[in-house]
């Protein structure tokens, strides 16, 4: 297997290969900052270029899932501008409430979700919009049942996670928010800017003037200036569209250009008008002349379009998992009481990690050996000294006792010498009991 | 009913009318308005299109340092227009900053309060023992509201207002930027407004009195259908076949202001200046002056009865 590599070392083009693929190979250790990945070309073709084929039939499969947030004050268009994105009838028309009805006290949140096909690739749409924002005398506080759904949004996808059972996880997170301003030609409202400083952290927020076409060009740029200082100055971080190193042109060059339009100037419709050139397009008729959506000369509709949905939405999707949910989670499971032990992470090799252990426990186990050891030897010495004491103490006696013997024999000798020799036991009182002591003794 | 007399010769007390005239073209008139509304309606534009001149700058906030502006900052802006020997002396007087803050709560009442403290300073002027021949008229004659074109309705905040508003001075809502709505979405929106201001009861300029005669009940009756007025105002002009007139160039078309298939421009124009102008004026001094007045001289009679009363108890 080995030969097909070998061959080739000096690097000439061989001829006695029958592919044309390039024969050189020499490993070669990258040595940017990695330790030694090597870099190798292949022969012959293997296959895994087909991976991202596989990984699309398995997303269609299972179908994709969105969540679009709109928010804005009535009457901008909101209901409008997602019919005419989607290219369908999500919401119907407002039927205006009669001056008696009772106006709603506080912001309501709507979720509106349609199952939307196209080309085989189904897309589960939700679209939450939030009635009544803006709309009151009083406003203070009216981004509070927002911040709060966007984050009961995140508990709930957080609890799924954290399920015995995950196979099924539904995300309902909201993944994109589009922010709708009132063309006024000035700076943004005191209302816009708390908003977007409350809900830059939470979601992707992406700034749209609505009604575009009450103004003109000028006015146009000369607004979205105006914004993008006020937002640069607040420090809101609004949606951008991240780039990559690895990509060609054409999409670096497309991102820019959508970046450039941020905030977009778009007007909305679903109505079809007939346009200078006798089509039938979807726009607004005006006495004076047509506004075309689609067409990018109008507005920026068509950039808003790519950016949500043809080139971004999965970038949105991304950046509220990876980022924005994260963040909230850390966030939360800190404030619970989780504390991060980072101590854990020292070793990350388990293999290494049990050896570690074995040798520690070991090491345990010897000292453990030791001491008892010592204990017993301790235990010996004594033992030893103490019976070794009342040895000599049993010697002296034996020796005491061996003595008195001695002595009573000795004693006892003497008498005997005594007696076989006749003379008297006591010198004195022998003839008087010599008889007697005869028989005495 | 007097017999009225034809005399047997010509008098000549006919000529009244042109010794009127001579008097009053020395003297000059004083109109004085008051614009209401959001920011970034196009107030001070609106103001500067119906006088053809630049009058007033706009008040909206273009710079991200600069703090938004409260209404209580009211100011008026006087200015001398001279049209074919008539002098009219303008006063305008703009509200920035209404309904921008988050909680507006309140925020008409300075409104209120200018325009009462107009009608309290003349009257204080003609209560005075020695009073000036020609009282300065400081009163405000006519207030433009101007709502947002939303194409639903009227905004909560809208409707507090400009109830408040028409129990003391001539109100004349006006729908401003409409070259955002297409004709039919402004049929429907006006045709909303003009029920719920029925609906609550919100008394609007022009008002018919007992001696209006059948013509001018009839000019009034068609303002009405055409209240609130749907304009758009700009102050540079644009070349529309070869002519220059004011408008708005886009890139699907122009704006004419001057236009009535484009905007309602015209009709309000004529509205304020060419018909009832006059009429404007005197209905602040008939209606609403006298209002304001009756009440704070009860007001001062109580006041000075009740201590007096109280004197005399002790």
């Amino acid at each position: 297997m080995t030969d097909s590599y070998a061959s080739s070392r000096n690097g000439d083009a061989s001829n006695g290969l029958g592919n044309g693929s390039s024969p050189s190979l020499v490993p070669t250790a990258h040595t940017a900052g990695l330790s030694s990945v090597i870099r190798k070309k292949l022969m012959g073709y293997v296959g895994f270029a087909n991976l991202p084929n596989q990984v699309h039939r398995k997303s269609v499969r299972k179908g994709f899932q969105f969540t679009a947030m709109v928010v804005g004050e009535s009457g901008l268009g909101k209901s409008t501008l997602v019919n005419t994105l989607f290219n369908t009838s999500l919401y119907p028309p407002k039927e205006p409430l009669p001056p008696a009805a009772e106006r709603p006290k506080t912001v309501a949140i709507e979720s509106i979700g349609a199952d939307i096909e196209e080309n085989g690739v189904r897309l589960h749409l939700t679209v939450v919009d939030t009635p009544g924002f803006g709309d009151f005398v009083n406003n203070d506080d009216s981004w509070k049942p927002i911040v709060e759904n966007i984050e009961s949004r995140f508990d709930s996808y957080l609890e799924q996670e954290n399920r015995v059972n995950r196979s099924k996880i539904v995300d309902n997170r909201v993944h994109a928010c589009l922010y709708f301003i009132q063309p006024t030609g000035h700076s943004l409202k005191q209302l816009d800017i708390e908003f977007m400083r409350r809900l830059h952290t939470k979601v992707n927020l992406i700034p749209i003037i609505a009604k575009a076409d009450t103004m003109t060009d000028e006015e146009v740029a000369e607004f979205k200036q105006r914004i993008l200082v006020d937002i640069a100055h607040h420090n809101i971080h609004i949606f951008q569209a991240p780039t990559y190193d690895n990509e060609d042109e054409e999409t670096i060059a497309e991102a820019e250009e959508i970046a450039s339009k941020i905030p977009f100037a778009v007007v909305g419709s679903d109505q079809l008008v007939a346009a200078p050139d006798g089509r039938l397009v979807r726009g607004r008729a005006y006495p004076w002349g047509s506004v075309e959506v689609d067409n990018e000369d109008h507005c920026d509709f068509v950039k808003l379009r790519q950016m949500l949905v043809r080139t971004y939405m999965e970038e949105l999707r991304e950046y509220t998992n990876d980022v924005l949910y994260e963040n909230w989670r850390t966030e939360k499971l800190l404030s619970m009481g989780v504390a991060q032990d980072s101590s854990v992470f020292k070793e990350v090799n388990p293999a290494a990690r049990l050896q570690e252990e074995r040798v520690l426990h070991e090491a345990k186990l010897a000292k453990m050996e030791a001491e008892m050891k010592m204990v017993f030897q301790q235990k010996v010495a004594e033992k030893e000294a103490k019976l070794k004491q009342s040895e000599e103490e049993l010697y002296a006696r034996h020796k005491e006792m061996k003595d008195a013997l001695e002595k009573q024999r000795a004693d006892l000798e003497d008498k005997k010498r005594r007696i076989e020799s006749g003379r008297p036991l006591t010198p004195e009182k022998s003839s008087t009991t010599r008889k007697k002591g005869f028989l005495r003794t | 009913m007097t017999e009225e007399i034809r005399a047997q010769s010509y008098v000549g007390f006919d000529s009244i009318t042109q010794q009127i005239e001579h008097k009053l073209l020395k003297r000059g008139f004083q109109f004085n308005v008051i614009v209401v509304g959001p920011t970034g309606l196009g107030k001070s534009t609106l103001i500067n299109t119906i006088f053809a001149s630049h009058l007033i700058d706009s008040k909206g906030r273009f710079v991200a340092d600069e703090p938004v502006r409260q209404t209580t900052e009211i100011q008026a802006a006087s200015h001398v227009i001279v049209e074919n020997g008539v002098k009219l002396r303008l006063n305008i007087v703009d509200t920035p900053g209404y309904g921008d803050q988050i909680n507006n709560e309140g925020c008409w009442d300075p409104i209120i309060k200018y325009i009462k403290d107009q009608h309290s300073a003349y009257l204080r002027k003609e209560l005075t023992a020695m009073r000036d021949r020609y009282i300065q008229d400081t009163r405000i004659h006519c207030c433009l509201f101007f709502i947002s074109p939303t194409g639903h309705s009227l905004r909560p905040i809208d409707v507090i207002v400009m109830k408040k508003l028409s129990e003391v001075v001539n109100v004349v809502p006006v729908v401003a930027k409409s070259d955002s709505l297409t004709p039919d979405e402004r049929e429907k929106f006006k045709a909303k407004i003009r029920d719920e201001l029925a609906y609550h009861n919100i008394r609007l300029y022009p008002f018919d009195t007992d001696e209006d005669e059948e013509e001018e009940v009839q000019l009034n009756e068609s303002i009405r259908q055409i209240i609130p007025f749907a304009v758009v105002g700009s102050e540079n002009g644009v070349i529309i076949d070869g002519k220059s007139v004011r408008g708005r160039k886009n890139r699907w078309g122009v704006v004419n202001v001057e236009d009535p298939n484009h905007c309602e421009f015209v009709h309000l124009r004529n509205f304020l200046t060419r018909t009832h102008l006059q009429d404007l004026i005197e209905t602040t001094a008939q209606i609403h002056y006298e209002a304001f007045r009756s009440k704070q001289l009860l007001a001062l009679k109580e006041g000075v009865q009740r201590p007096a009363g109280g004197a005399t108890q002790q």
